[in-house]
């Protein structure tokens, strides 16, 4: 039935969106290899949107593959595992791939070589179980949304369980350029991601699976649609490329036609996204009881000797991938750690990769492109580029002029900072930048005003507090002195 | 006689008339203080620390509704009821309400000598300690009034910025023009 879901029309009249030189090639034609046992594992315990994980290992405690090393900590948090078996050296600050180049905490492994597992439990039926048990098992092994945001998977479950799911959609878009890590896992595991997708089904109640694969990707698209045949709930749609096809609202029109309100969720129109990659692991996670502990990252850019996919185990530094592919045949312009679009620029080296990692690039000056701003020409080239219909210039102005308040007015948080108007500016300004500084900024207001509130509830307990004590203090000392009147008056009638 | 009296009975009468209408009309007619003095106290720390160099927040908050001082005059307060204030008055602020970030007291270890003086003194019960205790300050509490700094007799206590980690780093705003 779902083969007329698409009226071909409503990609025509699309306006929005970017077409960068994908760059895919050669990485994507090469088959995923595995990255190997690095020597020194660093387990991020912030690789998931939300709060960190707290660590339930103790420095110089010897632990197994798979086995939990922290807890999720708070509704919205993932747990995290040891992705070989060796010894805790240390928990700490370790370096991070973050915007500031600021540490966060980690848990780091010396690996002992042995790789040895710590006893799975597995289900050889997993659909057969409840969709409670499902998600519960999707959170027990630490299952994050792999496309870069890192939600935890379960998280979504339990949501979907909560409010009326009809369809889940499968984000096999893939729209940054260079990463060919969904594209490899979609050809070679194909089996995995589609018995994933059904568990998934399961478990937010759905009646059907779309899976939205870019036309630049024919061999994926090929391959899921062989995976895909015996299950009548599952069908495999060709979208157009284009930038950011892979944002949830933009995958979510253009397959169903219908938009999320703003401020809301996929599920208000009853979807449920999630990534390829993620449902192969949920699959892996309900099959095998396999924890997330491996993903695959496309190592590429043009500063790269031989881009390719590698398998690589969460925790893995970034030089140990780069040498894997060959490593680097030039002085990079600049590190990038997810693609080069929405991706975070790092400085270092020993920065580990997290569960949300899609690639590791290193881009040459030619590809970074980068040139001095100069002053707004008013073109409208961003307006036409907003994926959301936002104004990035006006939204730009008003944050330069410090006015944070009327750039959310016009929409500053319906933004998903995919950098498309940044990247057709013809003068360059850094667009995107000015929306997270004000993000970053409203945010940080609100926290302050928050603990600001907080102390003053505390301040006034003290005062009601000092108060009360002056009072009481005062009336025992009258009742002293009333009961020293009474003694000596009685002293001088006896 | 009769003259007298009539005089006395006709004053009296209007003297308690017209006081009456007086006495009434103020009840009626009362002007209550700027309603927006009280607001602007609300939003203050209430810390009362007397950095702005008024007395307390009160005075702060009539100095700012009646325009003697401006909406940037709180230090603990710091950007967010600088803003706040500005919003609710409809000011602008000349210069972004731009501070450093809040500050917070620090006690350094080798220094103090548990005399409580601080924790008695702080207005939101952010210092712990104890006679012949080492004491310390949770920044979280802390609005940095500076009153536990000026008790401290040996120095101990001084206010520092707080350094960004990942989870409060904000993106530097792009220095050029757009």
């Amino acid at each position: 039935m779902a083969h007329f879901v698409i009226p071909p029309i409503r990609h025509l009249l699309t306006r929005w969106g970017i077409h960068p030189d994908a760059h895919k090639f050669p990485a994507a034609d090469l088959g995923i290899v595995d990255a190997g046992l690095p020597p020194l594992i660093v387990l991020p315990l912030a690789q998931q949107a939300g709060a960190p994980a707290r660590p339930v290992v103790k420095v110089g405690e010897h632990v197994l593959k798979g086995q939990r090393v922290a807890d999720p900590a708070g509704a919205i948090s993932a747990a995290v595992h040891a992705s070989t078996s060796g010894t805790v050296i240390a928990i700490g600050e370790a370096p991070m791939p973050h915007p500031s180049g600021l540490p966060g905490l980690a848990i780091s492994l010396r690996p002992d070589g042995e790789d040895r597992w710590v006893e799975l439990h597995g289900d050889p039926y997993p659909i057969r179980l409840e969709p409670a048990e499902i998600s519960r098992r999707v959170a027990e092994a630490g299952v994050v949304g792999m496309g870069g945001a890192a939600f935890p998977a379960a998280v979504k479950l339990a949501l979907g369980q909560r409010s009326a799911i009809d369809t889940v959609i499968l984000n096999g878009s893939e729209c940054e350029p260079y990463l060919s890590c969904d594209d490899r896992v979609m050809r070679e595991n194909a089996a995995d991601i589609i018995e994933g997708s059904r568990l998934i089904m399961r478990a937010t109640g759905a009646k059907r699976v779309l899976v939205g694969i870019e036309d630049n990707k024919p061999e994926a698209i090929d391959a899921m649609k062989v995976a895909a045949h015996p299950f009548p709930e599952v069908s495999v749609v060709k979208i157009p490329s284009r930038y950011p096809m892979g944002a949830e609202r933009q995958l979510i029109y253009t397959l169903l036609g219908v938009e999320p309100p703003a401020g809301g969720r996929a599920a208000d129109v009853g979807v449920v996204v999630h990534n390829v990659g993620t449902a192969a692991a949920v699959w892996r996670a309900l099959r095998y009881g396999e924890p997330l502990i491996e993903r695959v990252v496309t190592v590429a850019g043009g500063a790269i000797a031989s881009p390719r996919n590698l398998r690589a185990r969460v925790g893995t530094p970034l030089q140990w991938l780069i040498d894997r592919a060959g490593g680097l045949s030039r002085q990079p312009a600049r590190m990038v750690v997810g693609g080069p679009m929405m991706g975070v620029a790092v400085g270092d080296l020993d920065i580990p990769i997290g569960k949300g990692a899609s690639g590791v690039l290193a881009l040459t000056h030619a590809e970074v492109g980068e040139r001095e701003p100069s002053a707004c020409i008013r073109c409208g080239s961003c307006v036409s580029a907003c994926p959301v219909g936002l104004l990035p210039l006006e939204m730009a102005n008003r944050i330069h002029a410090g006015e944070l308040g009327q750039a959310e007015d016009i929409g500053l948080r319906d933004c998903l900072t995919c950098g498309a108007c940044g990247y057709v500016c013809p003068s360059r300004i850094p667009l995107v930048q000015y929306f997270m500084h004000a993000r970053g900024e409203l945010v940080a207001l609100e926290r302050e005003g928050k603990r600001l509130d907080r102390v003053r509830e505390l301040t006034e307990a003290r005062s009601g507090r000092l108060e009360r004590e002056a009072r009481e203090k005062a009336e025992a000392q009258a009742r002293r002195k009333a009961e020293r009147a009474a003694a000596a008056k009685k002293e001088t009638a006896a | 006689m009769e003259q007298m009296i009539t005089a006395v009975v006709s004053l009296t009468a209007i003297g308690s008339g017209l006081g009456w209408i007086l006495g009434t009309a103020a009840r009626r007619f009362a002007v209550e203080g700027d309603s927006r003095v009280k607001e602007v106290e609300a939003m203050l720390p209430a810390a009362n620390c007397g950095q702005c160099g008024f007395p307390g927040c009160a005075g702060a908050a009539e100095a700012i509704v009646a325009g003697d001082a401006s909406p940037t005059c709180c230090p603990p307060g710091g950007k967010v009821v600088a803003l706040a204030i500005a919003t609710h008055l409809g000011l602008t602020l000349e210069d972004d309400g731009v501070d450093e970030g809040p500050l917070v007291a620090v006690v350094e270890d080798a220094l103090c000598i548990g005399c409580t003086k601080c924790y008695r003194q702080c207005p939101s019960d952010a210092i712990i300690g104890a006679m012949k205790q080492l004491h310390y300050v949770f920044a979280e509490a802390c609005t940095g009034c500076n009153q536990c700094v000026e008790k401290c007799p040996t120095g101990a206590i001084s206010l520092q910025s707080l350094p960004a980690t990942a989870s409060t780093w904000v993106m530097p705003k792009p220095a050029l023009a757009a």
